[in-house]
C-alpha cells in the first residue's frame, strides 16, 4: 500500500468540474455593469516612422468614449528589467506588422472596431530587416537605435574546459548546421484582459497572464500608479505554453482606458491579433562542432546559435543564454563553448515557448549525435546511455545535477518499442528514431534581482476544516491549481476536493514568480508544503493531547489524525482545526521556497540555466515516408519521462501527451513565417496545428526518480516532454528515407524535393539544412514591394 | 429560415446605430427572448444577451471548433450562425449538458481521465462527443476521432479525450452490452 492518500492517485482535478460545465471564468467571460470594449489599431508596417497620427474622428465617432495612443504610455516596459525596449502602444516608430499603435474604447465592440478606421497614421517607411543575415550586416538600418553593433540584441560567448585539448584527443569529429524555424503557440484561448478603476482610486485588472507578479510591477512603471493601487488577478488561462508571460499592449491600454473613463474595459484579441503578439519559439541558424572518441565518448563540443528574435526583447536575453545552457547536462562534455548571437528583425517579438530557448539547440545536438552513432557504428540508444552525465554530478558549465532518471527513461524505451532491433529494419519509407532531453524544474533565479522567496503560500484552515490555499501561482491548464491542492492535502491528511484554491490574485495570494519555466510544481508545491507542516504540527500537537498519544506516532489522512498504532483512535481534523485555534488562535501559515545558493557557477552568464532539478526525458518516434506525395505520418510516439514523482500520474500523462502532441506540430507543419514582413498564415486555418487525425498514437512511460529536494520527491513534467520528440522524428524521417532534416519544419515539399521527385530535375539529395549564414545580401525594397502586392492583393479579395 | 420571429425594435439601438430585433430562441429547454443586432452570432448572442458564457471563442472564423453548440442535436459552429437561422430548433450550450444536478457521464468521464486541461477546447469538445454517442453509442477509436476532429485541442494531444469519450460510452445508459 502506498505510504500516501493523495499523492501518486489519479484523482480528478480540483478545477476540473468548472470546466467541464462552463462555469469557469476565463477574462472574456467577465461582463461588468457599464463595461467599456477596446480595440487596438495595429501597424500595417513592417518599419516605419510615425509622422502624425490623428485620432479625433474616431474620439467623436458616436459610441467612442475614449481613445489612447503610445504617447499617452511612454515608459519603457518589457518582461526582463535590464532589456525593456517595448512601449504598451508604438511611440514614433513601428518595428512590425501588427504592432499595436492606438486604443479605442467604446460602447460595443462593432463601435470600438469602426472607430479604428477613422485614426489616421502617417507612416514614414525605413527599410524593414527580416532576415538574420541582414540583421547581422545592415548597419544602415538600426530597428532600435540602442544596437551597438547593427542590430545585435545581444551576443555571448562562453567557455569551459580546455575546447582545444578536447578537439585534439577527438577521433572524429563532426561539424553540422541546422535550422529550427519560428513556431507560434496558438491557445485555444486569445488573450483578453478586463481592467476596473474604481472612485477609491484602485485598479484592478483581470487578465490570460502567466505572470500576474511580473505585470503588477509594469503596471505600475507604465501607468505611474502606486502598485499598492493596484490589483492584478490571472483568470484561468484557456492554453499558454509561455505565449501569455510577457506584459501586453493590450492589458496596459485596458488598464489606462479604464482609468480615462472611469468604467471597466475589456479588450480581446482575435486570433489573429494573436499571431502578432506572439512571443513563440524564435528561429535559429545553428552551428555544432563536436568531437569523440572512437567510442562516441565526447570529448568537445563548440555550439553556436543565432536567434531571430523578431521586433522586441521579450525574454530574449534568457533565450539566448537558454540556447547554450542546457546542451551540457544530459551527457558528458568536457569541454564545451557556447557563442549566441540574437538579433533584431521586423517581425512579431519572439519569446519563451514551452521548451523555452532548449528546443532548437536540443533538436540540433540529438539529431547530430544520431549522425555520430552512424559514423561509429554504435546503437543510438546505446550509445547514449553509455555517455550519460552522471546523477549527483556538475556539469563543465557548473550546473548542478541531482536526480537524473535518463538511463531508466533509455531502457523503458527501448523494452517499450523494442528500438535496437526495429531500427534499420523497417524497410524503405518506414522509420525509427530516438532522442534524449533535459529540462529546469523553475529557474534558479528570478527575473529581477532580489533576495525575496522565489515561491509564497499561505494556508489557512477554518473551523469547519476547510482548508483555502493561497499562492501566487497562475493556473493555465497545466493544472497547478491541482497541484497546490494535492500537496496542501496529502500534508495535511484531507482530500484534494476539501482544499479551495485562490491562485494568481496579486492582493489575496503571496508572491509566486508566476507560471513559466516549469516552476509550479517544484518551488510553489515546495511552499505549500511548508505552511501545510507548520499547521500540521499545530494540529497533531492539540490531537496528541486529546488522544493522549505521543504526536510522533500520529498520522493523518482521509480527514483524521490517528494513531498509528492503533488507527481506530483517531480525531476528525475538524475538531483538531477547533482546539488547536483554541489554542492558539486563527490556524494560518505562511510558507516559502527559495532555491538553494550555489547550484550555478558564478561567471556572467550564469544566472540562466541553474534550477534546484533538472526533469529528464526521451521519447521515440515511429514514421511512415509517403515516397510519392512526401508526406511524413508519425505513426506513433513513446515518451518516457523522469518527473521525479508524479504527484498525480493522470495530470503528469496529460502533460507528457500534449507537449509530443506539440512538438510533433512544430516538427511536421507548424511555421510563423513571413512574406514581406506579413504573416503569412495568421489563422487556424492555415497555421496547421494537428487535429484529431493527425495526431499520432501517444504512448507515456512515467519514470520516478524521486528527487530529494522535489515537494514529495516530484519534478517539472510540463516542457520538457517537447523537446525529445523533434530531433526523434528527424531522425526516424532518416531511418525511412536515408534523408537528414536538418531543418524544421519536415514538409512534404522537402521530402520531395530530397528525393528528387520535386521538380522532375531528379537529384536526389541526403540532406535538407543549412550550409552556414547567408550573405545578407537581401534586397529590403523588393520585400517592401511584396509586401505592398500581397497587402494589394488582399484587399482585392476582401472588397471583390 | 424557419419560424424566426424578428421583430424590428427601432427604438433600441446599438451604438452602430443597427436597429436591434427582438428574437426567441430555445436554449436548454428554456424559450428566452431578447434584443439583438440582426447580424450578430448566435455565439455572440448566447455569450453576451444570454450570459451563457460557457461556450467559448477559439477565431470566429469556423476554424477551431471552440464554439460549438447543438442545434437539435446537432454540432453547428455558433461563431457562424445567425440566431435568426436557428428559429424553433433546441439549442443545448455546456450549461445544458447536465440533467439538473446530475452530470452527464461525459463530464465524469472528462474529468476522471483528465480530458480537460485548460478547459477551453472542453464545451464544445463535449457537446460534439454527445453529438456522436448519441449516434453511435459504442464509437471506435477512428470513430472518435473523425466526429472531434474538428474541434481543435492545445493541451492534451487527445488521448485522454479518446479515452474519456470511450469510458463514457461504456456508461451511458444508451450503450449496448457488447
Amino acid at each position: 500500500m502506498s505510504e500516501f492518500s493523495v499523492i501518486g492517485r489519479r484523482l480528478p482535478k480540483v478545477n476540473s468540474w468548472t470546466h467541464l460545465t462552463g462555469e469557469a471564468r476565463y477574462a472574456d467571460d467577465l461582463f461588468l455593469p457599464r463595461m467599456l470594449y477596446g480595440r487596438l489599431l495595429r501597424s500595417t508596417r513592417p518599419h516605419a516612422r510615425i509622422r502624425r497620427i490623428d485620432v479625433s474622428r474616431a474620439a467623436a465617432h458616436p459610441g467612442v468614449v475614449a481613445v489612447v495612443t503610445g504617447a499617452d504610455m511612454p515608459a519603457k516596459m518589457g518582461i526582463m528589467p535590464s532589456t525593456q525596449d517595448e512601449t504598451a502602444l508604438a511611440v514614433d516608430k513601428v518595428r512590425y506588422v501588427g504592432e499595436p499603435v492606438a486604443a479605442v474604447a467604446a460602447l460595443d465592440e462593432d463601435t470600438a472596431y469602426d472607430a479604428l478606421s477613422l485614426i489616421e497614421v502617417v507612416y514614414e517607411d525605413l527599410d524593414p530587416i527580416f532576415t538574420i543575415e541582414e540583421a547581422l550586416e545592415r548597419e544602415d538600418v538600426k530597428i532600435h537605435e540602442e544596437a551597438r553593433r547593427a542590430n545585435v540584441f545581444k551576443e555571448v560567448h562562453l567557455s569551459f574546459g580546455d575546447l582545444d585539448a578536447g578537439y585534439a584527443a577527438a577521433d572524429h569529429v563532426r561539424d553540422d548546421w541546422f535550422f529550427f524555424e519560428g513556431n507560434t503557440h496558438a491557445p485555444m484561448e486569445s488573450h483578453s484582459a478586463v481592467a476596473q478603476y474604481g472612485a477609491d482610486d484602485k485598479l484592478t485588472l483581470w487578465t490570460s497572464t502567466q505572470v500576474p507578479h511580473y505585470l503588477h510591477r509594469e503596471l505600475e512603471k507604465v501607468l505611474g500608479l502606486p502598485r499598492s493601487r493596484i490589483r492584478v488577478i490571472a483568470t484561468p488561462n484557456g492554453g499558454a505554453f509561455g505565449g501569455k508571460s510577457d506584459p501586453f499592449g493590450h492589458e496596459f491600454a485596458a488598464a489606462l482606458l479604464a482609468l480615462r473613463t472611469r468604467r471597466p474595459v475589456k479588450i480581446t484579441l482575435d486570433r489573429e491579433e494573436v499571431f502578432y503578439a506572439h512571443r513563440g519559439r524564435h528561429p535559429v541558424k545553428m552551428r555544432i562542432r563536436t568531437g569523440t572518441k572512437r567510442d562516441g565518448e565526447i570529448t568537445a563540443v563548440h555550439y553556436q546559435s543565432w536567434l531571430d528574435g523578431g521586433a522586441y526583447a521579450s525574454y530574449g536575453i534568457a533565450t539566448t543564454y537558454y540556447t547554450g545552457a542546457l546542451l551540457t547536462v544530459t551527457y558528458r562534455i568536457p569541454a564545451y563553448k557556447f557563442d549566441g548571437v540574437r538579433v533584431y528583425t521586423n517581425k512579431p517579438p519572439c519569446g519563451p515557448k514551452r521548451g523555452h530557448g532548449t528546443t532548437q539547440p536540443r533538436y540540433g545536438f540529438e539529431c547530430q549525435l544520431d549522425k555520430i552513432a552512424e559514423d561509429l557504428g554504435l546503437d543510438p540508444l546505446e550509445y547514449r546511455k553509455r555517455i550519460l552525465q552522471p546523477a549527483n554530478s556538475r556539469t563543465v558549465n557548473d550546473l548542478r545535477i541531482t536526480s537524473m532518471g535518463l538511463g531508466e527513461c533509455l531502457d523503458a524505451l527501448g523494452r517499450a518499442t523494442r528500438f535496437s532491433d526495429r531500427r534499420g529494419q523497417l524497410g524503405r519509407g518506414k522509420g525509427i528514431g530516438i532522442a534524449g532531453s533535459a529540462y529546469i524544474s523553475g529557474a534558479g533565479l528570478p527575473i529581477y534581482w532580489n533576495e525575496m522567496p522565489h515561491s509564497g503560500a499561505e494556508i489557512r484552515i477554518d473551523r469547519g476544516g476547510g482548508v483555502t490555499v493561497m499562492c501566487g501561482t497562475a493556473e493555465i491548464g497545466q493544472g497547478s491549481d491541482n497541484v497546490l491542492a494535492s500537496v496542501a492535502a496529502e500534508t495535511l491528511g484531507i482530500m484534494p476536493s476539501d482544499v479551495h484554491v485562490v491562485s494568481g490574485d496579486t492582493s489575496l495570494a503571496p508572491v509566486d514568480l508566476g507560471s513559466y519555466s516549469s516552476r509550479v510544481t517544484f518551488m510553489a508545491g515546495n511552499a505549500v508544503k511548508d505552511a501545510a507542516t507548520k499547521l500540521r504540527s499545530r494540529l497533531l500537537a492539540v490531537a496528541a493531547e486529546r488522544l493522549e498519544v505521543p504526536a510522533d506516532r500520529l498520522l493523518s489522512a482521509y480527514g483524521r489524525i490517528y494513531d498509528r498504532a492503533d488507527p481506530e483512535k483517531f480525531l476528525p481534523f475538524a475538531d483538531a482545526a477547533v482546539l488547536a485555534e483554541s489554542k492558539d488562535g486563527p490556524l494560518v501559515a505562511a510558507g516559502s521556497y527559495t532555491p538553494p545558493k550555489g547550484i550555478g557557477g558564478t561567471f556572467k552568464g550564469a544566472g540562466v540555466g541553474p534550477t534546484p532539478a533538472y526533469s529528464y526525458q526521451a521519447a521515440v518516434a515511429e514514421v511512415s515516408v509517403d515516397l510519392e506525395t512526401g508526406t511524413v505520418t508519425v505513426d506513433k510516439i513513446t515518451t518516457a519521462h523522469d518527473c521525479g514523482r508524479a504527484l498525480n500520474p493522470a495530470n503528469v500523462e496529460g502533460q507528457v501527451e500534449g507537449a509530443a502532441y506539440m512538438g510533433y506540430g512544430e516538427i511536421i507543419g507548424e511555421e510563423q513565417v513571413f512574406r514581406g514582413g506579413l504573416h503569412k498564415k495568421p489563422s487556424l486555418l492555415d497555421y496547421k496545428i494537428p487535429t484529431s487525425l493527425d495526431t499520432p498514437a501517444l504512448e507515456v512511460i512515467v519514470v520516478e526518480s524521486v528527487d530529494a529536494e522535489g515537494p514529495f520527491g516530484a519534478k517539472e513534467a510540463g516542457e520538457g516532454p517537447l523537446n525529445p520528440v523533434i530531433p526523434a522524428i528527424a531522425n526516424a524521417v532518416y531511418d525511412a528515407i536515408r534523408v537528414r532534416f536538418d531543418e524544421t519544419p519536415i514538409t512534404a515539399e522537402k521530402v520531395l524535393d530530397a528525393l528528387g521527385k520535386r521538380d522532375n530535375r531528379g537529384f536526389a539529395k541526403s540532406r535538407i539544412g543549412p550550409d552556414g549564414l547567408g550573405d545578407g545580401k537581401a534586397d529590403p525594397k523588393r520585400a517592401l514591394r511584396r509586401l505592398a502586392a500581397s497587402t494589394d492583393a488582399r484587399e482585392r479579395k476582401r472588397t471583390s | 429560415m424557419r419560424g424566426s420571429r424578428a421583430i424590428a425594435l427601432a427604438a433600441d439601438r446599438g451604438a452602430g446605430g443597427v436597429t436591434k430585433e427582438l428574437l426567441t430562441l430555445r436554449v436548454n429547454g428554456d424559450r428566452r427572448t431578447v434584443a439583438v443586432e440582426p447580424h450578430h452570432t448566435l455565439l455572440e448572442v448566447l455569450r453576451e444577451e444570454l450570459g451563457l458564457t460557457g461556450t467559448k471563442h477559439g477565431c470566429e472564423l469556423g476554424e477551431c471548433g471552440t464554439c460549438t453548440v447543438l442545434v437539435d442535436g446537432t454540432p453547428v459552429l455558433s461563431c457562424l450562425t445567425l440566431p435568426a437561422l436557428v428559429g424553433d430548433a433546441d439549442v443545448t450550450t455546456i450549461e445544458g449538458l447536465a440533467t439538473g444536478t446530475a452530470l452527464h457521464p461525459l463530464q465524469i468521464a472528462f474529468a476522471e481521465e483528465g480530458a480537460a486541461q485548460c478547459g477551453y477546447c472542453t464545451p464544445g469538445m463535449l457537446l460534439t462527443a454527445k453529438a456522436l454517442l448519441d449516434a453511435t453509442p459504442r464509437p471506435t477509436r477512428g470513430e472518435i476521432a473523425q466526429a472531434i476532429s474538428g474541434n481543435l485541442c492545445r493541451c492534451t494531444g487527445y488521448t485522454a479525450i479518446y479515452e474519456a469519450i470511450e469510458k463514457a460510452a461504456l456508461q451511458s445508459k444508451g450503450s449496448q452490452s457488447v
